[in-house]
């Protein structure tokens, strides 16, 4: 009765590489793969295809990829997967790996535990990986709910009687409480009000500064986006389209796509009101995408070579990468 | 211009286990005419409250206290005071002379009715008499073309259509037209209303650029993407051609190339109709978009109101201010609001943003600031000025 009755990609051949100290941000409209990408990358999704490497030497990642290329599916490449692909790690193995990456959700009225009280919400990664336990994971609990600015004895409570932006903080010293190196955001500050967003962005900033911490952050706000991140990949329908640096990105964009999003951003500005592009249609399905260019059918600049075959990622200028057959 | 909606000492409370909340408090707000006014604010500030109690909408344990709200009329020039109206004559205001578009476009549809129904539906209440007339005229044209045989025959059922027609567009709520209403099976001789209504819908989903509007209004709201159903609704809500157009949040849940096209869409219905618009968001980007006046709430207080470049390039409140710096922009350091937004159940006395205020007076505390005119078009509630 119950069949698959088709596969959607919801994502679709990316490749990015964060370096240490990195704050991606990953931005496109819903239904562009963005949370999936994130969700993978911390292993809560099995990708279907492809590698994930996370801090690893590149002279293992070149002796992969010649093994690969060299076309044989030999024990000695499999053995070398599983000590370092994510996608092919054991759970034994990803559950090592998660103590070290961690992901924030989008609404922090979903992601708490109801009946849960704060400390043990927060006290809950350290029993997991057996980091700490008793008496001192209380204290490690305080500290935490003292570094994302909270009081020592709002740990008793639970999280109903929290605000949003309270709430997205407990989250944060959630993720905090393994000491990992990377945090995956998935667009944390959406559900809340623009006063508290900036709290928490700049909760985030002094956290990233303090801990040495690799973010990837994901928001469908450019203007969030532009301010705090220090490189961008915008995605469209399952592949990422441009990637660069904000001030590459968002001033001078090649993709028309983002360009198309970038003038389609309001900008508190009176002054600056004039000249938008208004996009025509909307976002196809993930399901049944576009051949080609998935953005064709909405691109003023689309031609025949766009319909036939996809373009690829290539490299523009320094860090500044375009998949795009006739970039502006 | 004179003012459309005049807004003075409004004050909603709402009652519930925990306490009095109050959701509004002594507003004076005016909404000129052919202007889009915009409320700026963030959770709890009353926004949506103000919209609801000007359509006289409060949801339950939510009641309107004290204040009045004047509409007038810009057709017949009578002022009406909203809020001492009968309640069959406030149904006649909703969605005919003053209307709404909701947030959340999905839960503002019906999800067992076609978008055709749910459109033409405003126009079989509030257009009787029009479509009546249209009918009536669509007939006599059957009546006075019709030859042969099988017209000699409908003949006399047609002139009795004529006669029915007639009545609904003389008084819409004739005793007849009423009565056949109300019998399942007769209520099908009122078909050419409903097919009247049909064409006017398809009309105005046109209007609002809705691409094969024929097919979609056979569609139910669940095969519409989220910017069509967006676009249905302000379609329901234009269906009048109302003189006040409420849009609460409307652009919130779309994404942003979705969200550029309806504010497209809400400045072309502004220049084409010279309808007032009454725009509720959080956004300071998309209130800068289509906005010509901004009104600043906090806590069920008006803050500031002044025009769109007033607001943005000389904001006077300290709220506003700070509102303004907590907006991510390139290249500018964030900074926020220190505190957390004013408990609704026990608000600070005085002026409710002293605790945050970075340049509170002892005075603050004490009483409330009045709304004063400092400058042209530029009201603000705060002892600085």
């Amino acid at each position: 009765m119950r069949r698959p009755v088709g596969a959607v990609k919801a994502v679709d051949g990316v490749s990015l590489t964060i370096k240490p100290g990195q704050w991606l941000g990953l931005v496109g409209e819903s239904g562009c793969g963005k949370t999936t990408l994130a969700k993978t990358v911390v292993r809560l999704l099995k990708p279907t295809s492809g590698r994930i490497y996370f801090d690893i030497p590149d002279v293992v990642k070149a002796e992969i990829e010649a093994l690969e290329s060299a076309g044989k599916n030999s024990g000695e490449l499999n053995s070398l997967l599983k000590e370092n692909d994510l996608a092919t790690f054991s759970s034994n193995r990803v559950r090592l790996f998660r103590r070290r990456a961690q992901l924030v959700h989008q609404d922090p009225f979903t992601s708490l535990d109801p009946r849960m009280k704060i400390k043990d919400t927060v006290a809950e990664p350290l029993r997991i990986h057996r980091v700490l336990s008793g008496e001192a994971s209380k204290t490690a609990v305080k500290q935490l709910l003292g570094t994302v600015g909270l009081s020592a004895e709002q740990m008793e409570r639970y999280p109903h009687q929290f605000s949003g932006g309270q709430r997205q903080r407990i989250a944060i010293a959630r993720a905090l409480a393994t000491k990992p190196e990377f945090i995956a955001f998935d667009e944390p500050t959406s559900a809340l009000d623009v006063s508290v967003q900036a709290q928490i962005l700049n909760l985030l900033k002094d956290l990233k500064k303090e801990f040495g911490l690799t973010y990837l952050y994901i928001t469908h706000e450019l203007l969030i986006a532009e301010s705090v991140c220090d490189y961008i990949a915008v995605m469209y329908l399952g592949r990422v389209v441009e990637m660069g640096r904000p001030e590459e990105v968002f001033h001078a964009p090649r993709h028309p796509y983002a360009h198309s999003l970038v003038a389609a951003t309001p900008v508190p500005d009176p002054n600056r009101r004039v000249g938008r592009i208004v996009l025509p249609g909307e976002v196809p399905s993930p399901a049944n995408p576009p051949p080609g260019c998935a953005f064709h059918p909405r691109c003023s600049q689309a031609t025949n070579e766009c319909h036939k075959s996809a373009p690829a990622l290539e490299r523009v200028s320094d860090d500044h990468y375009v998949a795009c057959f006739h970039p502006l | 211009m004179g003012d459309l909606i005049r807004i003075r000492d409004l004050t909603v409370r709402f009652y519930t286990y925990e306490g009095v909340v109050h959701a509004i408090n002594d507003l004076d707000l005016d909404i000129r005419q052919g202007e889009t006014l915009g409320i700026v604010g963030e959770t709890g500030s009353g926004k949506s409250m103000t919209a609801l109690a000007i359509l006289r909408l409060i949801p339950y344990p939510g009641k309107i206290e004290s204040g009045s709200i004047v509409f007038r009329d810009r057709d017949s020039g009578g002022e009406t005071e909203l809020l001492k109206l009968r309640e069959d004559r406030m149904r006649a205001i909703r969605g005919n002379k003053i209307s709404m578009v909701f947030q959340e476009p999905g839960a503002a549809l019906n999800p067992v009715y076609t978008i055709g129904d749910q459109i033409s539906e405003v126009f079989l209440l509030h257009r009787r008499r029009e479509l009546g007339r249209q009918a009536k005229r669509r007939v006599d044209s059957l009546l006075s073309g019709g030859n042969g045989l099988a017209a000699g025959v409908k003949r006399p059922f047609w002139q009795w259509q004529s006669r029915l027609y007639n009545k609904i567009a003389e008084e819409p709520h004739a005793v007849e037209p009423r009565l056949l209403n109300r019998m399942p099976l007769f209520k099908r001789l009122l078909w050419r209303l409903q097919d009247e209504a049909n064409l006017l819908t398809v009309k105005m989903l046109k209007d609002v650029e809705i691409p094969d509007a024929a097919r979609v209004a056979a569609h139910y709201p669940h095969e519409l993407s989220g910017g069509m159903k967006q676009r249905a609704v302000i379609a329901m809500a234009l269906a009048c051609s109302p003189e006040l157009l409420i849009a609460d949040e409307p652009t919130t849940s779309l994404d942003v190339t979705i969200q550029a096209q309806m504010l497209e869409l809400f400045r072309r219905i502004k220049a084409d109709r010279g309808a007032s618009v009454l725009f509720i968001t959080h956004n300071l980007g998309v209130a800068a978009e289509v906005c010509d006046r901004l009104a600043v709430m906090y806590a069920g207080r008006l803050c500031e109101v002044a025009t769109l470049e007033d607001i943005f390039l000389h904001p006077l409140h300290p709220y506003t201010r700070a509102l303004l710096n907590a907006v991510p922009i390139p290249g500018k350091e964030l900074q926020t609001i220190p505190g957390a937004l004013a408990d609704a159940l026990n608000p600070p006395p005085g002026c409710r943003f002293h605790p945050r205020c970075p340049s509170a007076m002892p005075m603050c505390q004490q009483e409330r600031p009045k709304l004063k005119l400092v400058a042209k078009d530029h009201m603000v509630a705060c002892y600085l000025f």
